[in-house]
């Protein structure tokens, strides 16, 4: 009975109130493009408003500003009156269709013209199940904004994040735009440190549902779990090396909060840390030669950085007596961490070349920082009026939209990679 | 015969999920197998449906962790001042009476669990209670415990034993509880 499991076939897929993302933009960029996005011809009669998710991801990554164009009657095979968009300082223009084949998937089509030159720009075509229609209208606002920005979109890629509600726990895996949210393991006890696996195919987290803290793999699409850490005493703050095949982890089994490495395939760990004080949340340099890391060794809780290989610690934060969590952007120039300043933990962004810092946050309780793959966007947990909240900051913390938790408590985001 | 089985506790498992908050009963249940093999025991996995897309995740519910057994009279909760982990004197009696309990139930093992209150990072607060717990751990070796009988583990800020953000609130927070 341990070691078999009873499989039901059952769509698991979350669409309550309580993880809808809310655009809720907050500052002005600079130099934001003006964008018209034309409602889809067919779109009313499908399951999803795919212009609708397009032109909120395109709002939410602080480089556009929307243009009205909800009463334009066109789709992709339209001719655009350039002369009428332009009068609406439209830069950029959106349409498109949605039609329904016999077998039950959409065709999406859509195109994108640069309105002030009158040229086609995007010629976008997918034919998807319903179930995917989402995912295609993030695809869509990928190739739009890797157009119109030169960066690639992070639209199409999920974030990972824990609710609690009443006496469960949740760990759920959704789009980046947090909605069409899946639950991946539902617990009776907490759920925390979900980190993802370089290629997007699991999680690993801790887990407390055997009483103590234990780290996890989960492979998403199977459900299937593998025990990486249950040593004596506790196990946290997993983080995957960059090529997939081992965690670094914060393991007690000698006594003190130490780091080691875990071989993804079992072995005996390997410590790297030496110290009497709390070493923990470690988290990789992109290129993996660097382990970023928390430690009280200086007597409070500071960001070290040192060589995964050979050579000793380095501290990196120097301000304040409280700096925890630190995550380092895809490109490896910013550093996103939380400081205790004058009581209140506020998201820090340092360039990594000068050591220059920001906050970039008017909140008072944020955790966990996490980068989108293409280091343009940071999502992290907060509280806003007393409730826990997801947010996502561009770096300068001008552009701000909110994941809202309507029924219970939303943390621990962690954001995935591209996809392949 | 087997699978019956199976099927019943997967049952009990939806049914227990259900009571709690999380609608999991909302579409009806298309096809059972045991074909999905998981090294993780006591949990359930919720295969996903012919529905789904290029994303679908199959969800698990784990089960319901056992019922902890009973220890000495005389409490088994030790409480710390803020940012501390050192023992303070009103702790002695509570410390003293687990580590007789134990030494005279060799066959008793405890867990040592430690917790922070509710204010900065969860992953800190985890090696801060960790910390809590292996003091406890420390006292109790040296009255002479078995270390095999006992395990220091956290659980940080995530079991508050109260909740609110006042002083009296956030000190019923730190502590450790001693769990047969």
């Amino acid at each position: 009975m341990a070691l078999i499991l009873a499989v039901l076939l059952l769509p698991f897929s979350h669409s309550a109130a309580h993880a809808q993302f809310r655009v809720e933009v907050t500052g002005v960029g600079l130099t934001q493009l003006p964008l018209a996005v034309v409602p889809f011809k067919g779109e009313d009669s499908a399951p999803q408003k795919v212009s609708a998710i397009l032109l909120a991801d395109l709002e939410r990554s602080g480089q556009f500003r929307a243009i009205d164009g909800k009463q334009a009657i066109m789709d992709e095979s339209s001719s655009p009156d350039f002369t009428q968009w332009r009068q609406r300082n439209a830069d950029a223009l959106v349409a498109g269709s949605l039609t329904r084949l016999a077998d039950g998937r959409y065709d999406i089509r859509a195109r994108l013209w640069d309105v002030v030159g009158g040229q086609l720009r995007v010629e976008y075509k997918e034919v998807v199940t319903a179930a995917d229609l989402r995912l295609s209208a993030h695809r869509l606002a990928d190739q739009i904004y890797e157009k119109l920005t030169g960066d690639k979109g992070v639209f199409a890629t999920r974030i990972a994040y824990v609710t609690k509600t009443a006496a469960r726990y949740t760990l759920w895996v959704a789009d980046s735009d947090g909605e069409g949210a899946q639950a991946a393991l539902a617990s009776p006890e907490p759920i925390i440190s979900p980190s993802w696996s370089p290629k997007g195919s699991h999680l690993a987290y801790v887990s407390f549902e055997s009483k103590k803290p234990v780290i996890y793999t989960h492979e998403l699409a199977s459900g299937k779990r593998q025990v990486a850490a249950n040593f004596r005493g506790s196990n946290s703050a997993p983080t995957w090396s960059p090529d997939g095949r081992s965690l670094v982890a914060t393991l007690s089994r000698d006594g003190g909060s130490q780091l080691f490495q875990i071989n993804v395939e079992g072995g005996e760990p390997r410590r790297l840390t030496q110290s009497n004080a709390i070493d923990t949340e470690p988290t990789f340099s992109p290129d993996g030669s660097q382990l970023y890391f928390v430690s009280d060794r200086g007597g409070s809780p500071q960001i070290y950085k040192m060589p995964l290989f050979g050579g000793g610690p380095e501290r990196v934060t120097f301000a304040g007596t409280y700096n925890i969590s630190p995550t380092i952007s895809p490109d490896g120039r910013w550093m996103a961490y939380v400081s205790r300043i004058g009581g209140q933990f506020k998201l820090q962004m340092m360039d990594l070349s000068s050591g220059q810092t920001s906050t970039i946050s008017e909140t008072s309780a944020d955790e966990k920082p996490s980068f989108a793959p293409n280091s343009k966007l940071v999502v992290y947990a907060t509280q806003v009026q007393g409730r826990e909240a997801l947010m996502t900051t561009t770096l300068d913390g001008k552009i701000k939209a909110r994941l809202a938790g309507q029924s219970g408590d939303i943390r621990e985001p962690d954001w995935g990679p591209f996809r392949h | 015969m087997l699978i019956r089985s199976f099927s019943v506790a997967v049952l009990i498992a939806v049914l227990a999920a259900c009571s709690s908050g999380v609608k999991l009963n909302d579409v009806p249940v298309e096809d059972k197998s045991a074909n999905a093999v998981s090294n993780v025991a006591n949990a359930s996995v919720i295969g996903t449906g012919s529905a789904a897309g290029l994303n679908s995740v199959a969800g698990v519910i784990t089960a319901k962790p056992a019922v902890a057994a009973v220890g000495p009279a005389g409490g088994n909760t030790v409480f710390f001042d803020y940012d501390s982990f050192t023992l303070k004197p009103e702790a002695r009696a509570v410390i003293e009476k687990n580590a007789q309990f134990l030494q005279a139930n060799k066959q008793n093992k405890a867990m040592l669990e430690g917790h922070t209150d509710e204010r900065g990072g969860r992953e800190y607060n985890l090696a801060l209670g960790q910390k809590r717990a292996e003091s406890v751990r420390r006292a109790m070796t040296l009255l002479g415990v078995n270390d095999s009988q006992i395990e220091a583990v956290s659980f940080g800020k995530e079991k508050p034993a109260a909740s609110g953000m006042d002083e009296s609130a956030l000190a019923k927070n730190r502590r450790v509880e001693i769990k047969y």
